[in-house]
């Protein structure tokens, strides 16, 4: 029961980092329409830049804090997102408006593959680290209940409550604040939109912007845990079942999508991978939000997809 | 000046809806074909064959495949890799566990098993599309991947996880020298290039860009998008299918899945793109492109370096490779959607009105 409930507990809190990589799917596509396939190379070179910057500024600067260093590191990182999501809509999505959704696709492909070229071509492509003092060492909680406790990894619970607070603002971002008023209004309808004054063009630097926080901050967090490489950039292919299991529109359905996923994911591999070879982690999330796309095409929250001619 | 139809009279349907209407395509596509079949393999040596012409083939054959499902039916695929990794493996299957296995039954076999896959992935097409479709294709990619790698039974439980095949002939004829290979795969890719441009362009060719361009409206006006979506997964599945045993059998030798995974899958798209979707001649331009292009660049960009004196380091030029894959992606949606063929038509429309513009 124990290692039920220990299992358990790691797969919500690997999904609720699911869930920060999902949102950043759901946020591009809730204000623009795109589907944004680089989200996997942004969170790679936004921890690229954080963990260079990591060192660079305390070797030209001098600082010797930890701390501020990486909050310098990550005010830079995150100026170099905004500069990046500029030059997205400066030379790519502008000229791409009215587009249908697999051409927009298509295009976020490439500006992935760019992304993580030009990542690794600016700040290298060996192995990096990200220290931002997370605690390594696993805690027990109930000894009382459970034989030796039940085991937590600290580190795993320091990054699912970042990633909560996180997902927390942007809600609040998106429904109390102007500009999420109009963000949402440019994702009911363009035109309409447009009509009433809201500029499309700075909504969706902006909405790339906050893509490139939310990938900075997944970035940092994944970094931290598993080194700054390439295979950052599969984290993104993880969440993409996320995303379809929560529907494409949901805020809260990346985060319950997160979860779910997550949680599927560990005990499919703790208790189901055994029998059949192990390693099944992978699809597995993907089978499942397959299965569940064949009852419910637009997914647990998403908005029903209605076509007229 | 010589590229004109004027004098051509067409006297019969035959004759006015044939593949090639104009008499100077026709002579240009044969003079092409006996440069390929002739002065190729006397020309070009054992590297040119190995690196260029013998990928060239069988990537353009995976292309064309991948094209019929995203160009003309606009299904978007992000899991031909895996498509391609069923076909190597059931050929295999086929080739070394029947005594006996004719070799081009068991590229067959692969086709056909990579159209059950293909089929059995394609029914999520009937209930989502688009964006929901590439990620339920994405799940064919990791589930293959998965199977190959860890199930033994597909690997005939070799130990290292890679299988080989040798001894390749078809009716006594031995394919194991570059140039044999090369006219084998040659000879495949014209075959199934002119049984894909018959479909495209028949019924069933309408049937899925019908679909393509609006199914609703499609389906409004008597297609069946269930016949005609499925149709298409199977098409495509069996020529990639087909595509990966002959990348397998032909150009690997020996192969793990590692050689189709999800990285092949996007290159096969890129093929499309950049070459042109809807096209059937655009898919050998795609194909031509990605596999000329990062050898180009491997030899270009130190060349180019050193002319400024700066020392770049392979590193860099992988990096720069990937940056133009994505750049060049970008700027075809942006300013050519229809990719290097319709740079081609434009230019051939251009021509037979030379020199007046109109």
């Amino acid at each position: 029961m124990a290692f039920f409930l220990e299992t358990l507990l790691g797969g919500l809190m690997a999904g609720m980092l699911y869930s920060l990589v999902a949102l950043g799917f759901v946020l591009i596509y809730k204000a623009s329409g795109v589907f944004n396939f680089s989200q996997g190379a942004m969170v790679l070179f936004a921890a690229l830049a954080m963990a260079r910057f990591a060192e660079w500024i305390p070797a030209i600067t001098g600082i010797e804090s930890l701390f501020l260093a990486n909050v310098l590191a990550f005010l830079a990182a995150g100026v170099v997102m905004f500069v990046v999501a500029w030059l997205i809509e400066r030379l790519v999505l502008r000229h791409l408006v009215n587009q249908e959704g697999t051409t927009l696709l298509m295009a976020t492909l490439g500006i992935g593959y760019f992304l993580d070229g030009l990542g690794q071509t600016i700040f290298g492509s060996a192995i990096y680290s990200i220290d931002i003092g997370m605690p390594k060492e696993p805690i027990f909680v109930l000894p009382g209940v459970f034989e030796g406790g039940l085991l937590i990894n600290k580190e795993d619970l320091y990054a699912a409550l970042i990633a909560a607070v996180l997902v927390g603002l942007l809600s609040i971002f998106f429904q109390k604040t102007i500009t999420g008023r109009a963000l949402r209004a440019v994702a009911d309808d363009h035109q309409a939109a447009q009509s009433i004054g809201i500029p499309l063009n700075r909504i969706w630097v902006i909405v790339w912007c906050v893509a490139g926080v939310v990938a900075l901050v997944a970035g940092m967090i994944w970094g931290s845990k598993l080194g700054v490489q390439f295979s950052l950039t599969t984290v993104a292919l993880r969440a993409l079942p996320v995303v379809i299991l929560g529907g494409l529109t949901s805020v809260p359905g990346a985060i319950i999508g997160g979860l779910i996923i997550g949680v599927g994911e560990k005990l499919s591999e703790v208790f189901l991978g055994p029998y059949v070879g192990g390693g099944i982690e992978i699809w597995f999330a993907y089978v499942l939000a397959l299965a569940f796309l064949m009852f419910r095409p637009q997914g647990l929250f998403g908005e029903k997809i209605i076509d007229r001619v | 000046m010589f590229y004109r139809e004027n004098g051509q009279f067409k006297t019969s349907y035959r004759a006015d809806s044939q593949i090639f209407p104009i008499a100077q395509d026709r002579w240009g596509v044969l003079a092409l074909l006996a440069f390929a079949v002739i002065a190729v393999p006397l020309l070009a040596d054992e590297y040119l064959l190995r690196a260029i012409f013998i990928p060239f083939l069988i990537l353009s054959l995976a292309a064309l495949g991948v094209n019929i499902l995203v160009g003309f039916c606009g299904q978007i695929s992000l899991g031909s890799g895996a498509f391609m990794a069923v076909g190597a493996y059931a050929a295999y299957n086929t080739y070394v566990r029947i005594e006996g296995m004719p070799l081009i039954v068991a590229l067959l076999s692969g086709g056909f098993f990579a159209t059950l896959v293909g089929l059995f992935f394609g029914i999520p097409s009937l209930r989502v599309k688009g964006l929901y479709l590439a990620v339920a294709t994405l799940a064919a990619q990791f589930f293959c991947d998965w199977v190959f790698l860890r199930i033994g039974w597909f690997s005939n439980n070799s130990s290292s996880g890679s299988v080989a095949v040798s001894d390749l002939s078809v009716l006594g004829w031995s394919i194991e020298s570059p140039i044999s290979k090369y006219l084998f795969c040659l000879g495949v890719l014209v075959v199934f290039g002119v049984l894909a441009k018959n479909l495209v362009r028949g019924a069933i060719g309408r049937e899925w860009m019908a679909i393509r361009d609006m199914d609703v409206a499609a389906a409004v006006i008597g297609i069946r998008p269930m016949y005609a979506k499925l149709s298409a997964f199977a098409v495509s599945s069996f020529i990639v299918g087909v595509a990966g045993a002959l990348w397998g059998f032909i150009h690997l030798g020996s192969w793990e899945p590692a050689a189709f995974s999800v990285d092949r899958s996007f290159q096969l798209l890129f093929m499309v793109i950049i070459g042109g979707m809807g096209s059937i001649m655009g898919s050998f331009f795609g194909a031509a492109f990605i596999v000329v292009l990062p050898i180009f660049l491997n030899q270009a960009l130190p060349a180019l370096g050193s002319l400024f004196g700066l020392d770049i380091s392979t590193a860099l030029v992988a990096h720069t490779e990937v940056m133009i894959f994505g750049a060049l992606i970008v700027w075809f949606l942006i300013v050519e959607p229809h990719g290097l063929a319709k740079l081609w038509s434009i230019g051939k429309q251009k021509l037979r009105l030379w020199p007046f513009p109109h």
